[in-house]
């Protein structure tokens, strides 16, 4: 009788102890990819200079949100292509916006001065992070449409090529 | 008085041994070091991680890399020890395990960007090995953390 009674109920916690963690970790691998095509999420934040950046304003822009690290190779691979990119398409409604993950800003003011970055940087917060979806790794890139949907997203040392493909169909897009 | 010189066969053999110890693993500059030199047999892929989790296998797992990183997410039961490519990471990481056995299993993992890359599991990883740490594996992300780890649903938790 009390043996039964454990079992009726310790078995659905049992069952629950292995099938709630699952649950959530697959939640979790969505959450990223349930992000695209959907708005991009909105922040106001101070960039490196003191200037209020604001998502919302770069409505009818093509927007670049590369997160990186100093620290990090892949990112410093990429950055003269984004420049490039922010010099040559500027006039078409483009922008990029940085935000680095670094733990201090210290190294940051310096390193953008040597990567001669000609847009503007952030430091980025945990908040920010898990409103894309989470930022687990740098770099990571997401591409924001003219009415401000999130259309793609770039792990990893991406090629730079793909970038540049899906930004020439964005801009391309009025 | 008569100076003894060495000959220029010692000569050989010192040189020769100087370049040896230069190039074993306890010996090479924490800089010079890269993911890519990890011996295979040193590496654990992150399925049999969390396989042996899951089996009630209880490493000290330490995370060797961002702060911020770690508090977003991290393995569950894991330690913040400090980015391993700083001297201040170095340092908290050889606090960390100061008192432990030098057969303690311990698993190091960063995952801030794609493994060839980054630049703070060699160092860990060479410290421990140099410390005498005999148990030491270094957890393979071939990307990112979130790629390898949180995508695949292993499960991960933030810092409170």
């Amino acid at each position: 009788m009390t043996m039964s009674f454990a079992l009726r109920v310790l078995r659905p916690l049992a069952v629950s102890c292995i099938l709630v963690p699952l649950l959530l970790g697959t939640l979790r691998a969505q959450d990223e990819r349930s992000l695209l095509n959907h708005p991009a999420p909105g922040f106001s934040l101070v960039d490196l200079h003191g200037a209020r950046i604001d998502l919302a304003k770069d409505r009818g822009k093509v927007v670049l949100l590369n997160f990186w690290a100093t620290w990090c190779a892949p990112c410093r691979v990429e950055m003269p292509q984004f420049v490039q990119w922010q010099q040559h398409y500027a006039a078409q409604g483009f922008q990029i916006i940085g935000v680095s993950i670094d733990d201090s800003s210290a190294p940051v003011g310096p390193f953008v001065q040597k990567m001669r970055l000609n847009y503007p940087v952030l430091m980025g917060t945990e908040n920010l992070s898990g409103l894309y979806g989470g930022v687990y790794g740098v770099p990571v890139t997401f591409l924001i449409d003219r009415r401000g949907i999130l259309r793609a997203r770039f792990d990893g040392g991406s090629d730079t090529a793909q970038i540049h493909a899906e930004l020439l169909r964005l801009l391309a897009a009025h | 008085m008569k100076i003894h010189r060495p000959r220029p066969r010692t000569w050989f053999w010192i040189i020769a041994l100087a370049i040896l110890a230069a190039a074993a693993p306890g010996t090479l500059p924490a800089q010079n070091v890269n993911a890519s030199q990890i011996p295979l047999d040193h590496l654990i892929q992150p399925q049999a991680l969390h396989r042996a989790l899951q089996a009630g296998s209880r490493p000290l797992i330490l995370q060797v890399g961002s702060r911020m990183l770690f508090d977003e997410a991290h393995i569950p039961g894991a330690e913040y020890a400090g980015p391993a490519s700083q001297p201040d990471g170095l340092a908290a990481l050889r606090r960390r395990v100061a008192s432990l056995p030098r057969n303690h299993p311990i698993v190091l993992y960063c995952g801030c960007c794609p493994w060839q890359h980054c630049p703070n599991i060699a160092p860990a990883w060479l410290l421990l090995r140099k410390l005498g740490f005999t148990r030491v594996q270094a957890l393979y992300l071939a990307h990112n953390f979130g790629a390898d780890w949180v995508s695949q649903g292993y499960g991960s938790e933030r810092s409170q």
